[in-house]
């Protein structure tokens, strides 16, 4: 990949697939790592990009997670048909969490997922409609790095 | 601090005995959280937990730690520690328990990585 093109791939992420669990995320970073961004810039993405695969595992039925690179963003939009969220402030609060007793033997649903993904996104946007379900768009700025 | 060290400190038993153990250790973090392990490690941590799904070395792969200690003698079953293998990620059981495993390591690590 080079000069002024982009790359995109779409995955599908069941609810409930426990077993196949980061392999969304693993591949992305993967493919980062190939391409070759930084470290910073794969570490936020991986990161970003588990706890939203997470996300759609633990609540949704199902969801797309769409990659979008070009030359100057990582942009990864996350979109699933699920409960959706009522409260979106409250989700976004650390340690609120309405994870079930299995998720957290699993070492999941702490509460950190949402805040976690702003924090390594520089731009983030959540919608949500409940009984339908929940739309993420992480953007990482990679001003040009890996598409040499 | 390599992982060498760490392996001896803690009494371990390398449960994927072919990887390289003189790999730099920049810090320890103990968690089951793997929620926690996602927001707050820092690279070129070891992992102490007592959680030995195939979670816990997916979360590892992913935020660049370079080794799990699993407490309280505890082991993954073998698909998990094939996983961790094909991840390049050097797997280690201690019989010590995690605030005994803490105690041992604490001495060299008593400042978070930056």
């Amino acid at each position: 990949m080079r000069g002024d093109t982009s790359f995109q791939k779409d995955f599908l992420i069941m609810g409930g697939d426990f077993t196949r669990a980061g392999k969304v995320s693993c591949e992305i970073k993967n493919l980062l790592k190939e391409l070759g961004h930084s470290f910073h810039v794969v570490r936020r993405v991986a990161i970003a990009a588990y706890e939203a695969e997470m996300n759609v595992i633990m609540y949704a039925r199902k969801g797309r997670f769409d990659l979008l690179i070009t030359p100057n963003k990582i942009q990864m939009t996350v979109e699933d048909e699920g409960p959706g969220i009522d409260d979106i402030d409250l989700a976004m609060r650390e340690g609120y969490s309405t994870a079930t007793k299995e998720m957290r033997e699993l070492g999941f649903g702490a509460g950190m997922g949402l805040p976690n993904i702003k924090k390594n996104s520089d731009r983030f946007i959540i919608t949500s409609e409940p009984d339908r379900g929940t739309r993420l768009e992480m953007t990482i700025l990679t001003n040009g790095e890996g598409l040499q | 601090m390599i992982l060498r060290d760490i392996l001896a400190l803690v009494n371990g038993e390398l449960l994927t005995p072919e990887m390289d153990l003189g790999i730099e250790c920049l810090g320890i973090f103990a968690s089951d959280l793997m929620s926690d392990v996602l927001a707050f490690i820092s690279p070129g941590s070891v992992l102490l937990t007592g959680l030995v799904n195939s979670h816990a070395v997916r979360t590892a792969s992913l935020t660049d730690v370079i080794a799990i200690v699993f407490v309280q003698g505890k082991k993954p079953d073998m698909e998990v520690i094939d996983e961790a293998r094909e991840m390049n990620l050097p797997l280690i059981s201690t019989p010590l328990s995690m605030f005994e495993a803490c105690s041992a390591l604490g001495q060299f690590f008593s400042e978070r990585p930056k």
